[in-house]
This record gives C-alpha cells, sequence and structure tokens, in this order.
C-alpha cells in the first residue's frame, strides 16, 4: 500500500494499475451505469406508449441490457478476481483490503485529511486504506449481492431446471422468504453501489486536485505521479 | 378391516358410464401435464386402488379454502370428494355434529393408521395455550399433533397453513403458525398448496395425483408442487406482450386500464407471485385477478400481508414510523450523499484558495 512511498519524490512515477485492471475498471464502470439506469426503468418503467403491443418491445429492450450488462458485470468481476492473483501486488488490494494497524491508523489519518483535520494526506503508491475499505465493504460485496441476487431474480424468467435457477433462485427466494423481498432488496442494493459510485467520483476528483498524487489519470495510464518531496 | 370400495367402483354405482370414466382420466392426465399414456394409468389405479381416507382438519381460518374447493369444476370436487377420497372428517361440510363427529377422527386414526391423508386448512394459534381456536373443547394446536402423529402426509390448503395468512401478519397477536412451523408436528411429508384461496383445480389435481401415483407430487424447495407453483403469473399472464412492449395501466380508470395492459405500474405482483391463475384461472377457467382488471396481490406468496401496499411493487421498509419503499429511501440517502458531495466541495475548494493565499503571502 504505502512501501517505501516516503522515498518517492517530485516526479517519480510508479506503474500501479495494470492494462486487465484499467481495461476491467472502465468496463465495469460502463456495466455498472447501464444496470443504474435499465434496472431503474424495469422498477419504474417509462410512460406507456401507445399503439399495438406488437409495434414496441421498450420493456424488452430495457430488460435485455439490463440482463447482458449483469452478465458484463459478474464475468469482469470473476476476471478481476483472477488477476488479483495473477496482477501485481496492488491487483490484490480491492479484494483484499489490510487491516494492519498501519492500515487502520493510515484510514484514520484520512478520515481526518477529509474530515479538513490535517493539513496534509499521505502519499500512497496504490489505494489509501480508507479507500480499500470503501471499495471493499460498498462495492466489492455491494456487487457480490447484487450479482446473487440478480442472478436468483433472472433464474425466475429462465425457469426451473436453468442453471441461474438452480445455482441462484432455488436458494435466494427461500432465503429471504419470496420474490417479492428479493427485488425489495435488490433495489437497496442499487443504491448502495450509487453512493459508492458518487463517493468514489467526487474523491477520485477532489484528490486529483488536492492530494500528493495523481489520480484519475492513473486509472488511465496505469502511472502512479508523486506531486511533491515532502515524506 | 371392511373392504375399501374403490374410486371406479363407486363411480359405476353413482351410473357414471365407462366412457366417461375413461375421458375423466384422459382429462386428468392432461391437467397434471402428463403424456397421455398415463391416462391408462390413472384408470388402472382407479379400478385396482382403495379410496384413499383423508381427514380434513380446520384452524384459524375463513373457510375460503373450502368453499374454493368445493367449486372445482374439473374433476369435479363432487367426484374427488365421493369417489376418489373417502373423506371421513370434515367439520365443515359433513352432517355428524359434535361428539359422534368428533368420534371419527379416533375411529380413522384407529382402522388407517398412519394410511391416511391429513388435509389442513388453517393454522394453529400459540399465544393463551392456544385458546383462541378450540375444538371439541380442546386447542386446536392439540387436535393438530395428535392426528399427524398417525398420518401419512400432510397437505396445508391454502395461505394459512402453508404461511401463516391474515392471522399471522404483524403483530400477529395470537401467535397463529404455519403447518411446518407447528411446535411438536412429528416429522411427515408436508405439501404446501398455498393461495388465498388455493385453485379449485389444482386442490383437486394434488389428490388425484397421490391417489394415482400413491406417492406425493414433486414438491419445488419450499414444498410447493412443482406442477403448479413452479412459474410465475407473469410468465403466462396473457397481458405480459404489454408489459413487454412497455404499455401499462398508469392508474385505474384511465383508457389504458380499459385497453387492457400491463397492470404493472399499478402494483400487480404477478411478477413475484408463483401460481397457476394465469393458466388455470378461476370459476372454470371464467377469469383471474388480472383479467378482471385488478393486479395480483400475490396471496399465493409467504407473508403477503405484511409487504406494503397491494398498490406497490416493492415491499414497505418500516423505518422511522414511516412507511417507505426501497426506492423512497435509496432516493432520499442520494439526495443527502449528493449534498454532502456539494457541501464537501465547496470546503474543499475554499482550502485550495485559503491555501493559495497562503503560499501567495509568504
Amino acid at each position: 500500500m504505502s512501501e517505501s512511498v516516503d522515498l518517492k519524490q517530485h516526479g517519480d512515477s510508479v506503474y500501479v494499475y495494470e492494462a486487465p485492471v484499467r481495461i476491467w475498471h472502465w468496463i465495469n464502470a460502463l456495466a455498472i451505469l447501464v444496470l443504474c439506469i435499465t434496472g431503474y426503468f424495469i422498477g419504474s418503467p417509462l410512460p406507456t406508449l401507445s399503439g399495438e403491443a406488437s409495434d414496441h418491445y421498450v420493456m424488452g429492450y430495457i430488460r435485455f441490457a439490463h440482463f447482458a450488462a449483469g452478465y458484463i458485470l459478474a464475468v469482469g468481476i470473476l476476471g478481476r478476481l483472477y488477476w488479483a492473483f495473477a496482477g501485481n501486488e496492488h491487483a490484490k488490494e480491492l479484494f483484499f483490503p489490510s487491516f494492519s494497524k498501519k492500515a487502520l491508523l493510515g484510514a484514520w489519518h484520512e478520515i481526518l485529511w477529509y474530515s479538513f483535520l490535517v493539513k496534509e494526506p499521505k502519499k500512497c503508491v496504490g489505494h489509501n486504506p480508507l479507500a480499500t475499505y470503501a471499495m471493499f465493504f460498498m462495492f466489492v460485496l455491494g456487487a457480490f449481492f447484487m450479482i446473487v441476487t440478480g442472478f436468483a431474480l433472472y433464474g425466475e424468467g429462465t425457469g426451473m431446471g436453468s442453471w441461474q435457477f438452480e445455482l441462484f433462485s432455488a436458494w435466494v427466494i427461500p432465503l429471504f422468504g419470496q420474490s417479492q423481498d428479493v427485488h425489495t432488496f435488490h433495489h437497496l442494493g442499487m443504491w448502495l453501489i450509487i453512493f459508492f459510485v458518487m463517493a468514489h467520483v467526487y474523491v477520485a476528483i477532489r484528490e486529483d486536485f488536492m492530494s500528493r498524487q495523481s489520480m484519475v489519470s492513473t486509472m488511465i495510464s496505469g502511472w502512479r505521479m508523486f506531486k511533491d518531496n515532502r515524506p | 378391516m371392511a373392504k375399501i370400495e374403490t374410486f371406479y367402483e363407486v363411480m359405476r354405482k353413482q351410473g357414471i358410464t365407462r366412457r366417461s370414466f375413461l375421458k375423466y382420466c384422459s382429462l386428468t392426465a392432461a391437467s397434471l401435464g402428463l403424456s397421455p399414456a398415463f391416462a391408462p394409468k390413472i384408470a388402472h389405479a382407479m379400478e385396482t386402488k382403495p379410496r384413499l381416507p383423508v381427514l380434513w382438519l380446520h384452524g384459524l381460518e375463513c373457510t375460503c379454502c373450502s368453499e374454493s374447493f368445493i367449486r372445482s369444476a374439473h374433476p369435479l370436487a363432487k367426484d374427488v370428494i365421493l369417489s376418489m377420497i373417502s373423506l371421513d372428517y370434515d367439520d365443515l361440510i359433513m352432517a355428524a355434529a359434535g361428539e359422534r363427529a368428533e368420534a371419527i377422527i379416533d375411529e380413522t386414526i384407529e382402522k388407517y393408521d398412519g394410511e391416511f391423508l391429513l388435509a389442513i386448512e388453517g393454522n394453529a394459534p400459540l399465544n393463551q395455550d392456544g385458546m383462541s381456536m378450540i375444538v371439541a373443547g380442546k386447542p386446536f394446536s392439540e387436535q393438530l399433533n395428535h392426528v399427524a402423529k398417525h398420518c401419512k402426509a400432510i397437505i396445508s390448503w391454502g395461505s394459512c397453513a402453508s404461511w401463516g395468512c391474515v392471522q399471522a401478519a404483524a403483530p400477529n397477536p395470537t401467535r397463529a403458525v404455519p403447518t411446518h412451523k407447528h411446535p411438536g408436528l412429528p416429522n411427515k411429508p408436508i405439501i404446501k398448496v398455498p393461495g388465498c384461496p388455493p385453485i379449485a383445480e389444482v386442490m383437486t389435481a394434488v389428490i388425484a395425483y397421490m391417489v394415482t401415483f400413491d406417492r406425493i407430487p414433486s414438491l419445488d424447495r419450499q414444498g410447493r408442487p412443482k406442477m403448479f407453483y413452479s412459474q410465475r403469473i407473469h410468465d403466462k399472464c396473457y397481458r405480459r406482450p404489454h408489459f413487454d412492449a412497455g404499455q401499462f395501466v398508469e392508474e385505474f380508470d384511465d383508457e389504458y386500464a380499459r385497453k387492457g395492459y400491463c397492470l404493472y405500474k399499478v402494483g400487480c405482483k404477478g411478477p413475484t407471485t408463483y401460481n397457476a391463475c394465469s393458466t388455470i384461472r378461476w370459476n372454470e377457467g371464467t377469469s383471474f385477478p388480472i383479467q378482471a382488471g385488478h393486479g395480483c396481490i400475490g396471496c399465493s406468496e409467504d407473508g403477503f400481508w405484511d409487504k406494503g401496499s397491494f398498490y406497490d411493487r416493492l415491499s414497505g421498509i418500516h423505518q422511522f414510523g414511516i412507511e417507505e419503499n426501497a426506492d423512497q429511501v435509496g432516493g432520499t440517502a442520494a439526495a443527502i450523499v449528493g449534498g454532502a458531495v456539494a457541501i464537501h466541495a465547496a470546503a474543499s475548494a475554499i482550502k485550495i484558495a485559503t491555501s493559495k493565499t497562503d503560499q501567495g503571502d509568504k
């Protein structure tokens, strides 16, 4: 996380995010955008279209986009999980955040920094510790919950005997009691992911201005640049 | 033990021809989703198997299951009750009353120990020592466990026996529990046939299946017969093309309601309800709620009374004393988070500005 970070000088660059991580990040971001928009319109459909039913297929297209994006999200996260083991040390941070004393103190310092109570944030090569916690608890666990409940709801349509039903619906729906509660919690899960996205985008842009290393450009180029010489 | 008549013998006694009997067998096979090859098997079973003794107990309930059952068109409830099964005890429709009626229970247990079917309509309340439901001077709870101990299998008729239904809705003052959660119930196979009430044809077909094949139908994870509860109302709804097209009733009585568009936006629970209403329909296939222009209320689902409005697709979330659904809670929280982000961004901008001024001063 912050190995030998103190030695990083102004203009130093470290290759942090490898190509598969960056490609996944943006595909995943797009999938989430599509999922949230289409998901919202599945729950609260657009105004009714007049004419014959055979003239339109609006809900059909919206649902198709939702399911397709859902598959991309699920497959993407599986691929990203593989890369946590195959990639460099920073690739692990998303799935296996550190809870060492140093990391916890780092997270506390980050909270103080966001509360305007300390003058400077710490330098981090990878994610700062607070970010790893937010990503793990809100995004990773949130996405996992959405994938499981999402496939359970999808399995209801594909029906008994389909792998989606047998692997997901068959135990998720009895676990919640009935399908309606699975729907309700799937909606709540969407809002959790939206909170994460709001915080994530805001903080990334803010850190780009105010922290001591590059932020947004790092997820594009992969290189982390440091802005000053202080430890 | 006296010889029990077969279904066929009883039918013939009632003047039903063999031709009609075979027609009925084909019809039953079709309604169970079996191939035509099963019709002779059903016929054979009806001809040779003794009738199945059934004890039908009533707990806390509204009798809607019985009302539905006796309106079965096919197979005719008359045939089922009088012929296929030997309905030895049903305090609702039996002629006997009082001690004489109650004696039949013990008689049946004695004669057919481990052989008879226990059908339960309603459920047992546990609070106040079960005093909210008394049968023959004793809590129903006791009668239930007593009879269940000797039966072959249990059918939980309706949402009361399957899930708890209205008497178990929050705050459940009598602590009514569905059959499978009843304390002290012996370990017997339980077939749930939920619905408030269940569809008559579903009820009779479940019994027909058990008589014919001498085994319980294949059940899903929640104990419901797969042949009737494996698909949602939505999956077979005749208004489904309007759903896919994005054509919805926006409010009751609007133009779209008159055109028969999808009732999703006015809270139809079809997409979350497992039942056969959209295929079998009600009252001899006349209609079902959606066909009548009202959304499904999900009466065959667990806890349907406690999931908020019948006209809202999402479950109510009871927090802060206000009834909200997931999107209202989420939307409010998103506005708060968005506001917090804006304020924080403004504060950050001020910080950047002031630190630049500081540097400028130096």
